[in-house]
């Protein structure tokens, strides 16, 4: 008898929860800004994990016949039984003969991976903290210091100084992009808690007794979540534009890896005669982080309408 | 003569839309009404009845989205509602003013009180910058300001509320306006400065014999102050008259029920009987705050000293005070949502105000606290039900067994149990704030602490939720520690009433005793200030 009616009351808040959640995103749907930026960010995410079925080849595969072919260029390849076969190049090809619309396309899966990863982890580590440094008074102040200690490393200098120890790779780079993005969550997270914290609503649950963790997760992490979000966006495009500018120094993908950043920066000698090298990247580079920043606004715009207002 | 008697401000059948969607089809509905010069009319209505709305169309600030639809509105014969923004903005302070409820918002932060008034000189007058400046000394003596030089070099924020309230009215007087409105003026602002606000209001107007227009919610205010009221629900005057006659002899139910509302001055006679057990005792209670900021030198502000307190079972006491006077700190102090920083808390016999957050848990139940804001006093993103049985539950209350308890409550505090399932914003405030009173009596404590409970909430609301408080202290036999600033709410609702001032208590007795024979300087000063004390607002049958 106690489960039945236990288990309706349970369904029917599920239910009630699961409208809201599925409003805010309808509300979220509405924005045209959101509309436009996840368009791309679709497209560009199928064009990562469809890459090896668009027409490309190899990524890696060096061809000394057909070094720095222009875009739309005719070239005859070898295949691996011995016999040749044609194709247009669609991007050109680099100084080293590689394919690069194939080279373009795989660097998306870089680029995509790091925007989400280093926009992940630093929101959850900034997040725990964040509630901690917010929640935790006497922690408070020691937190806040190492963040602002934190906040002084330069991202890239950081991640030559990485490289020099460990060695060049996905992890280092996101590594050394997420350790400068921790502290800005840490703030935004901390700010959000230190307000709702004080609302009659999280007092009145002190005075029932409510335990810290349940206070924590129940009543001050949801109201973290919009801003985050928002944040989280700006994070991957920042995050996508430090590893092209790490890769395009050398120290950050392997060059082995295609990503948008180690193609421009191979391209980068020969840019006045074969501008495609830098051309293509780049403009999926300046695209990709355009779709997440517009996106960002749009979300900002619906989630934090105060904010929207302000600015 | 009869050029004097013309008024200054005519509306006439005003109609102004709400936009499609909004709970009604107007703000305001075919309201007319006049003010004479020298004349002080009150528009008097709960929130949302339009009074505000009113306001801001005769100003021509009304939002975009609000549209006057029919009517006129004719100040000294021109019809405002036809003017363009030119020919407002040369209105504006020159023929007529408005000043706000918010006096801190109000005036720029970053500019002296000085260079604003000035701001006005300089836009609507050719004065040289000497003659601005004399022209800004005077009018900032006549608001009884003191040391005028000094005042006008400061910023907003070196002055107090009831300072900046002076500043706004000399901004809106410097030019001699016809009509003044007044938005909620001393709303925001301690009954003493109310009071003070008020009198130069009243003084300056019947000196130049400027109209105004004075909208408040409050009865004490309009007793204190106008000469006719209007008397406004959902946008529609209901009634309209010299003031001793609306509120001695109303037609109209709905303004009979809004004064019998009015909680009267006089305690009510409520027969104390000191035998129950004591629930709360405080000795030598303290809180005293110390910023502690790296490389600063620490601030200490005292914000509660030497409080003694007891309360009895079934017995309300209540503190009151001004703004800052420490009454808050008093109360959470005792539900322990901050810690205090000396004496002791007895809570039956077990002393809490130095007990461990852990050791604390347990007592956590007996006291309990209703907060001032209903739309901020719940979790906006769980249903009321699940607000109501979380604390239940944290003391092991079976899921089911706990939303038994809810419903009950529910039916306790008067409404829908079958509404637990329903989020917050579903809710009026009324209706919140029983349903914050119904959480807090899901944890059956002994202590029910209600820190300004009813101060956000009309007046109509504000009676229902007393008589509510006032039955369940009664059916229960609880404790009740009222924290209010409403001097007429306490006299209805306290047995014993403890006067807070500056961090101390500088007054403690009964109800009657403390009402009506107020014996500290401070006591009898907050009385004399409240606003319509001589007047006995009756009890009509609606």
């Amino acid at each position: 008898m106690s489960a039945i009616s236990e288990e309706v009351v349970d369904s029917a808040s599920i239910a009630a929860a699961s409208t809201k959640r599925k409003s805010l995103w309808a509300l979220a749907l509405r924005n045209p800004a959101v509309i436009f930026g996840g368009v791309i960010l679709l497209v560009m995410l199928a064009i990562a994990i469809l890459a090896p079925y668009l027409g490309t080849v190899d990524p890696t595969r060096i061809d000394p016949a057909s070094r720095n072919k222009n875009p739309g260029t005719e070239i005859t390849y070898r295949l691996d039984d011995g016999s040749t076969a044609k194709r247009v190049v669609l991007m050109g090809t680099d100084s080293l003969g590689r394919d690069v619309y194939s080279r373009v396309l795989y660097g998306t899966r870089v680029s995509l991976m790091i925007g989400v990863a280093v926009a992940a982890i630093s929101v959850a580590i900034g997040l725990v903290i964040g509630l901690v440094s917010g929640y935790i008074r006497w922690a408070d102040g020691f937190i806040m210091r190492i963040m602002d200690g934190l906040m002084a490393i330069p991202g890239i200098l950081l991640a030559i100084a990485l490289v020099s120890i460990w060695r060049a790779g996905l992890i280092t780079v996101i590594f050394a992009i997420v350790v400068p993005d921790v502290p800005r969550v840490v703030r935004l997270v901390r700010s959000v808690v230190l307000s709702v914290r004080e609302e009659p609503y999280v007092e009145g649950a002190i005075s029932v007794g409510t335990p810290t963790w349940t206070l924590m997760f129940r009543h001050i992490l949801p109201n973290t979540i919009a801003p985050l979000i928002v944040q989280g966006t700006f994070i991957a495009a920042a995050a996508i534009i430090t590893e092209a500018i790490l890769s395009f120094l050398g120290i950050g993908i392997p060059p082995e890896i295609p990503s948008w950043g180690n193609i421009m920066a191979e391209g980068r000698t020969l840019f006045r005669v074969f501008p495609h090298n830098i051309l293509y990247p780049g403009i999926f580079l300046a695209l990709t982080v355009l779709a997440i920043n517009i996106m960002g606004d749009g979300l900002r715009d619906t989630l934090d309408p105060k904010m929207s207002k302000k600015v | 003569m009869s050029e004097a008697k013309k008024p200054v401000l005519e509306v006439r059948n005003l109609s102004v839309s709400l936009p499609a969607g909004a709970d009604r089809a107007h703000a305001v509905e075919n309201v007319s009404f006049t003010v004479s010069p020298g004349e002080i009319v009150c528009l008097v209505g709960e929130s949302g009845s339009g009074k505000s709305v009113i306001a801001f169309t005769v100003m021509g600030l009304l939002a975009k989205a609000l549209k006057p639809t029919s009517g006129e509105i004719l100040l000294e014969g021109e019809n405002i509602l036809a003017a363009d923004e030119s020919r407002l903005r040369e209105l504006r302070c020159t023929r007529m003013s408005m000043i706000f409820q918010e006096p801190m918002t109000a005036l720029n932060p970053v500019m002296t009180c000085g260079l604003q008034i000035d701001e006005v000189l300089e836009t609507h007058t050719k004065l040289d910058a000497a003659e601005r400046k004399a022209k800004i000394i005077a009018i900032l003596d006549r608001v009884k300001l003191p040391e005028p030089e000094r005042i006008y070099a400061s910023y907003p924020h070196q002055l107090s509320g009831g300072q900046r309230q002076r500043i706004m009215i000399a901004m809106a007087l410097v030019l001699d306006p016809v009509l003044l409105i007044a938005d909620e003026p001393t709303t925001a602002l301690d009954v003493t400065t109310q009071a003070e606000i008020l009198k130069l209001i009243a003084e300056l107007q019947a000196g130049e014999g400027t109209g105004v227009l004075f909208i408040t919610h409050d009865f004490g205010v309009v007793a204190e102050i106008a000469h006719r009221v209007a008397v406004l629900r959902w946008g529609e005057l209901v009634e309209l008259g010299p003031t001793e006659k609306i509120l001695s002899r109303p037609e109209h139910n709905y303004t009979k029920m809004l004064i019998s509302s009015v909680p009267s001055i006089h305690p009510a006679h409520r027969g104390v009987r000191r035998d129950g057990t004591t629930v709360l005792r405080t000795e030598k209670l303290g809180k005293t705050y110390s910023g502690n900021a790296f490389f600063q030198k620490a601030r200490v502000v005292k914000a509660a000293v030497d409080v003694d307190l007891d309360i009895r079972k079934g017995e309300t006491l209540g503190i009151v005070g001004e703004s800052g006077s420490g009454k808050s700190t008093v109360a959470r102090c005792i539900a322990r949502l901050i810690d205090p920083t000396e004496g002791k808390v007895f809570l039956g016999d077990t002393e809490i105000a130095t007990m461990s957050a852990s050791k604390l848990r347990p007592h956590r139940r007996r006291v309990q606290i209703v907060f001032q804001d209903p739309y901020r006093s719940m979790n906006p993103r769980i249903t009321v039900g699940d607000s109501i049985i979380e604390g239940p539950m944290n003391f092991g209350l079976k899921r089911d067994e706990a939303l038994a308890r809810a419903r009950n409550l529910m039916e306790t505090v008067r409404l829908d149990p079958n509404s637990l399932d329903r989020y917050p914003h579903q809710f009026s405030g009324g209706q919140r704030q029983r349903i914050c009173i119904a959480r807090a009596l899901a944890m059956e404590p002994e202590l029910l602490i209600a820190d300004e409970a009813v101060s956000a909430l009309d007046v109509s609301v504000q009676k229902q939720v007393l008589e509510l408080l006032d039955e369940i202290r009664v059916r229960l036999n609880l404790a009740v520690l009222f924290i209010t600033h409403d001097l007429r709410v306490a006299a209805q609702i306290c047995d014993y009433v403890a006067v807070m001032s500056k961090g101390r208590i500088v007054e403690y007795g009964s109800a009657e005793q403390v009402f009506g024979a107020p014996r500290d300087d401070y006591t009898k000063a907050l009385f004399a200030a409240a606003p319509g004390r001589n007047w006995e607002f009756g009890k009509f049958a609606a």
